[in-house]
This record gives C-alpha cells, structure tokens and sequence, in this order.
C-alpha cells in the first residue's frame, strides 16, 4: 500500500507548523474529579484548554424507559436515583406532577412537610457542593468534612422520617408517607438554629480567602444572555443575574406563603457561584423558621388515596398530560407525563437541571487552564445519576 | 544528655580500634554515620506519614488512624508490609528502564543532603565547608527525577505533572538561593556547622530571624521550600484534583512508597535547614540536649507544612509562577541589599529604621504592582 498523499502542502507561514501540537487529554471517567463517570475529552494547547467535548451516557440506565413500564406509584424510588443527594426535591416534582395530572388535593400539614424536606434537602445540596467544590480546587478535604458533618445531622433526620438516609422514597399522590413526630420537630428546629452559625465559620474560612478568590473570582464566567439562551436554571443562572426561582415564579405548594428573598450574582464566575448558593442557604433557614412555626395539627395524607400504597396498579389518573416542576437545589426539574388512562404513564420525561445547566460547559471552560475546568464543572454542580438518566 | 550520640559513637569506635588497625577506625566511622542516616531518614518518613494523617484527621474533625497499635503508632509498618506485597505495574509502553530509575534517583538526593545537617552539637555526619550549596545543588536534582518518572510513564497526567514540576521547581530555585545569601553575608560562611555556631548564646536573640532581613528571608525561603517539596498550596504537579496524581500516577507498589519517602524526607530536610539557617539550628536554651532542640524546631516547622495541607487550596498554574517571579524574586533581591546596608551602617537605630522602611516600602510596592491578581469585594442584590 503507498503511503497517503498530504493534500495540502504546508508552507512554513502555516500556522499549523508554527504553533505547538495540541495535547488530548480524556478527563474521566474514572477521574478524581469528575463527580462519578463523566468523561471530559479536552484538547490543550499547553495547559490551556482550546477545545472541550463532555462524554456522557456511563451511568445510563434508562430511566424514562423503566418508569413507563411502571405503576405511577412505583416509579417514586425511582426519582430518589436520579439526583441522590436530593431525593426529597426529586420526589417532590414527581408528586407535583402525578397530583396536577390526577388532580390530587395535599392536606395542610403535609405541605408543610414537604417544604421543610425540600428546603433542609436544598441545605444538604448546597453545602456538600461547595464541600467538593473546595475539593477540586485542591483544599486537603478539610471543607468537605466539615461540610458533612453537618450533612450528617440532616441525613438522620431523614432516616427517622423516611427510613432511609439518602434514598428517602418519603413523598407520597396526596400527602407524605409517615408525620413528623414532635421529636423530630424539636431535631430540626435544633439544626435550623444551629445552622447559620456553621455557615458564619465556614464563610469566615473561605469567602475571604485570597487563594480562594484569586481561583474563583473571573473564572468559568457565565453572562447573562448566554445563561438565558441555555435555558439554565437554579443557582448557576442566579450568580449570572437572572431573576429565575420556581419558588417565586410558581409560587407552587405553599411557598407563596414564606418572606425570603433570591440572591442574585453580577458576574457569573465561579465564585459568584460559590456565595450565590451561601447566601440561598441562609435564605432556606428563613424558609426553614417560618414553616417551622406555623406548621398545622392535622393530616398528612389525603384519605382518599391513603390506600393506594397497598394497590397501586388501581391508580389510573384520567387521560392527559401534566407537567410538574420544582426549584431543586441545582435548578429547576420538571417532570413531564402523559396518561393514557392506564395504570402505566404514557410518557414519562424528566427534564433534569444538571443536564441542561452541562450544556454550557465548554463556554465556560475555553481559555483557561485545566485547573480550571475541574473547578468550573465542580461549580456547575452535576450528579451524574440525573445527567445520564 | 547532650552528646549522648557523640559519646556513644567515640565509645563504639574505641572498642573497634583495640583490635582492628587504625586506618579501619576511620571507615568504620564513617559508616557508622553513613548507617545512622539511612536509619534517619526512612524512620523520619515513616512517622511523619503518621504524624500527618494524625494531624490531618484532627484538623479535620476526625480520630486518623487508631487501628494499628496504641494510636495507630505501627500503621507505618502495616503501610509498609502492604506496599511491599502489592503488584508492581509497569504501563505498556513505558521506558522501563527509566521507570525504574526515577524513584531510585529521588531517593538518594534526598538521603544525601542529610549528611550536611547539623543535627546537634557535633553531630554534622561531614562538616563541609560549602554545606548550604551542596544542600542547594543535591536538592536540585529532585527535578530530574520527577521528570525521568514524568516522561518514562508514557502518561498525559503524569507528563503534564512533570511539566508543571519542572516549570514549578526551577522557578523556586532561584527564590529560595538568594534568600539563602543574606544568612551567608552575616555568618560569613556556607559551612551549616558555622552557620549554627554564629547564632550562639541560650536566649535566641543572635537567631537570624530577628533581623528585618533574616525574618523576609525566613518568609521566603520557607514559601520556596514548601513549593521545593511540591506540598500544598503549590502541589500543582501532583494536583490530584486535576491531573490525578501527577508524575507519580503510573507507580504502585514499593515505587510508589520511594516518591512518598522522597517526599517527605525532602520535608524533613527543608525544615531542617530553615532551622539552621534562620531558627539557630540546635541552638537552644541549656535545659534540653542540643539535638533536641534541633528536632523541636525542625518538627514545629513540618507541623506549619502539614497544617497549609489541611488548611489551604492550591494555586493555578500561572498564579504559582506569578508569586515567584514577580513577588518573591524581587523580595529577595531587595533583601539581599537591606541585609548589605545593615552590615554597613554602624548605627543600631538607623539601620534597624532603614531595612524596615525599604522592605516595608518594597513589600507594598509589590503589592499594588501585583493589585490585578488581588481579590475583590462582592456586592449581592437580593430580588423578591
């Protein structure tokens, strides 16, 4: 075989041979980084990245697929799998929807519930997140330990509601699975007092940092126009200035009824990122304080579909569609269905923030060093179970 | 107590000279110090792997490890067993030979400049007479190393942590010499015997930190041995955030456990001579043996690296090399004229006035040179 002719002939003004080779590096997807099996395929002219390519799809498991073979009600653990650090948040959308779909009333206390899960939910979320983003940026596990011991007290509070630490499974069509006993009231009352004193020694540690700021502060810049036109959502569009929170656009559930405000960034790096989901922690403990104290006596569930967990195959919503979304701690998660008036969704789709708020990530990563994009896809904030559901 | 050592090795040697002949004496004197190196150096490395994650795990709100032992004191040994039996994985397409080499050439640097320390009163294994630069110019070769075992891994990780340690090392060299000169103009001599000797007397106040220009040096040359040693927060080139573990991904097993023991003696070492040369090496207050107070100092000076590991990110890149070049470089050249100015100026008050002013002048010029890689103060709106 002769060998191949080269086309072009290469003059030596070519840039091509004037310039170094570029280096291709597969971050991932077994990389420390990474936050599971992510595979980043970088091309770096140096130790500057020049072109980046996300590589997903290893923790594919159909998701979707699996929960249109199910009844409505089992597919409920399901959600717990897809973001599993929120499960709460996760079957709240879920149940938003099957409710509007089936059109399903939510007693009083219940709501209450809900909303305080989401919101200590949004908590663990936030400060894991910035635990391993201090990771990435090279900080010897110290933020993330300290991060989790505080993660810890609210796991257990969700293991004695739910049963389970991390796969809480808790929301139920109608209500909540189990009440609050007054003893886990007082547990979490105890952590919502506790709560903001942590935060002031760990934002006294880290938010004046120089090395901190001088990693953060202009990296990974995400502006206005592009975070609109991505269709990104949750903290990430926040620190970029967009006005965007379900909790205030929806008003769904009761959170019409709380005084908090949505902290809003100016530049969009990464430590925007960073403090905007600082400052929407302290938020949730105000959120957190009012549900707290005016929670109601009453209910959890609605009566009428308390029996459906013993046979959930007889749940059949009327034919239609709806669509549910809340505000989960890493944007908005929306869950779509459609009923064909069977026990089994027609369709069932997820419309899941970590995926949409990735799809800028190589915006966000062109120019700057490879230190960078780590810490960059650690701000964006992605678990890969709902990424590659 | 004081020469415990000295007094033990004399009584050694006067058993082998009433029955060896005498030009034996010597060499079995030399191996008797070449013997307590080599027993020095890997016990230091052992505990201080231990004295870290202890030291990390309270940092960090944890017990570390308990397991092995009363307070995990033999979890050294349980490494060690456990390094010895794993496989050793050579990657297709390496260099073996090459590969082999890299850990093997890191070490004996490493174990070499131990000889230059002043451990305590008479306790130097070879008194040189240009110590502090044979210290300097072994410890260079470490670079060589990492780059052998950079290149000879035939990985992009662990090419792209040579890289960076190449570029890192080279940089800090240059740093961490000319903050060395300071200490050799006032002692007038590079032998570290005669460096520690010149800052005598039991209170301290002759150490060379307590001059202006001794206390910058100080500063500095601990900054650039901290980035010598490749500890956090200049790790860049075994970053294991981003470049996995750097040059050493490709190593397991005993290789492994050499790049580790290079590495920590390299912290041993570094702290030793920043004791020596600015903390009056063995100098000391007569209570304590002179050796004890060698390893007080140098072990409160490891404690400082280890506590920056627990406590701080690491820096980028191109901030790293920013502070060297474009911070700690002028420093030190600034430094090196305050420190000549001092010798010069006769008057205690003026010159203590002047290298305080010009430093202080030199550091904020610096500064607000520098203002663009300074943080910023953010504003946050709150929406309804």
């Amino acid at each position: 075989m002769s060998p191949p002719v080269l086309e072009k002939t290469f003059q030596a003004s070519d840039p091509v041979l004037q310039d170094t080779e570029t280096f291709e590096v597969n971050l991932g997807p077994q990389h420390p980084s990474t936050h599971g099996v992510f595979r980043m395929n970088v091309k770096l002219e140096g130790e500057t990245i020049v072109s980046l390519k996300p590589v997903m799809g290893y923790l594919h498991r159909n998701h979707e697929q699996i929960a249109e073979n199910m009844s409505y009600l089992g597919s409920m653990p399901y959600t717990d799998r897809l973001d599993y650090f929120n499960s709460m948040s996760n079957n709240f959308g879920y149940a938003l929807a099957v409710e509007r779909l089936a059109k399903i009333d939510v007693p009083e206390r219940a709501q209450y519930v809900r909303v305080i899960m989401a919101e200590l939910t949004r908590l663990v979320n936030h400060v894991s997140v910035i635990g391993f983003l201090l990771n990435d940026l090279g900080a010897f596990f110290t933020p993330v330990l300290y991060a989790f011991r505080e993660r810890e007290k609210i796991l257990d509070v969700f293991e004695e509601v739910a049963g389970s630490r991390m796969m809480c499974n808790y929301l139920r069509f109608g209500g909540v699975k189990r009440d609050l006993t007054p003893a886990v009231t007082e547990r979490i009352k105890k952590i919502v007092r506790g709560f903001p004193k942590f935060l002031d020694e760990f934002e006294g540690l880290l938010t004046r940092n120089e090395i901190l700021c001088i990693r953060c502060q202009k990296v990974g810049v995400l502006p206005y126009d592009l975070a609109v036109n991505a269709g990104i959502t949750g903290p990430m569009a926040r620190a970029s200035g967009v006005n965007y929170d379900l909790r205030k656009v929806d008003r769904y559930s009761i959170y019409d009824r709380f005084k908090f405000k949505i902290p809003l960034g100016k530049i969009g790096d990464v430590y925007d990122r960073y403090l905007v989901r600082i400052l929407e922690m302290r938020e949730s403990l105000k959120i957190l304080e009012q549900a707290l104290k005016e929670i109601p006596a009453g209910p959890v569930m609605n009566p009428k579909f308390a029996a459906l967990a013993k046979a959930p195959r007889n749940f059949k919503p009327p034919k239609g569609e709806a669509y549910g979304r809340v505000e989960a701690p890493k944007g908005e998660l929306g869950f779509y269905l459609v009923s064909d008036g069977t026990a089994q969704p027609w369709r069932y789709h997820v419309r899941a923030p970590s995926l949409i708020n990735l799809t800028v990530l190589e915006d966000l990563c062109l120019g700057h060093k490879v230190a960078d994009a780590v810490i960059i896809l650690g701000s964006i904030d992605i678990v890969l179970g709902e990424l590659d559901h | 107590m004081d020469p415990i050592f000295v007094n033990s090795k004399k009584a050694l040697l006067n058993l082998f000279s009433a029955f060896l002949p005498d030009w034996t004496v010597v060499l079995v004197s030399i191996f008797i110090s070449i013997g307590a190196i080599m027993v020095l150096g890997p016990f230091t490395m052992m505990y201080l792997t231990w004295f870290e994650r202890k030291l990390l795990g309270r940092i960090q709100n944890r017990i570390g490890p308990n397991r092995v032992g009363i307070f995990g004191l033999l979890q050294p040994i349980a490494d060690g067993v456990k390094m010895l039996t794993k496989e050793d994985i050579v990657p297709e397409g390496a260099d073996k030979a090459v590969h082999l080499l890299a850990p093997i050439a890191i070490v004996i640097p490493s174990l070499l400049v131990f000889s230059v320390l002043p451990f305590g009163r008479n306790m130097t294994a070879v008194n040189l007479n240009i110590g502090v630069l044979f210290f300097l110019a072994v410890s260079a070769t470490t670079t060589l190393s990492i780059f052998m075992g950079a290149w000879a891994s035939r990985n992009k990780f662990s090419l792209l942590g040579g890289m960076r340690s190449v570029a890192q090392l080279v940089s800090y060299e240059v740093p961490m010499v000319l903050s060395v000169v300071p200490v050799i103009l006032a002692a007038g001599s590079l032998s570290t015997v005669d460096l520690v000797e010149s800052q005598g007397g039991w209170n301290g106040f002759k150490w060379f930190v307590f001059t202006p220009w001794g206390f910058t040096a100080f500063i500095t040359f601990y900054l650039s041995g901290v980035a010598e040693c490749n500890r956090t927060p200049f790790d860049i080139p075994e970053g294991e955030s981003e470049i996995v573990a750097g040059f050493h991904t490709e190593y397991s097993g005993m290789k492994f456990a050499l790049w580790y023991m290079a590495e920590f003696m390299n912290v041993f070492t570094v702290s030793g001579l920043t004791a020596v040369l600015f903390l009056g090496g063995w100098q000391g207050a007569p209570g304590l043996p002179s050796w004890a107070w060698f390893f007080i100092k140098t072990y409160a000076l490891v404690f400082v690296m280890m506590w920056f590991r627990g406590t701080l990110p690491r820096l980028r890149v191109d901030q790293l090399m920013g502070l060297a070049w474009k911070f700690l470089l002028p420093l030190t050249l600034v430094n090196i004229f305050v420190a000549g100015l001092w010798f010069f100026i006769p008057d205690l008050r003026w010159r203590v006035g002047t290298a305080v002013a010009l430093l202080g002048l030199t550091f904020w010029a610096l500064m607000a040179l520098n203002r663009t890689a300074l943080p910023e103060k953010r504003t946050y709106e709150f929406a309804e």
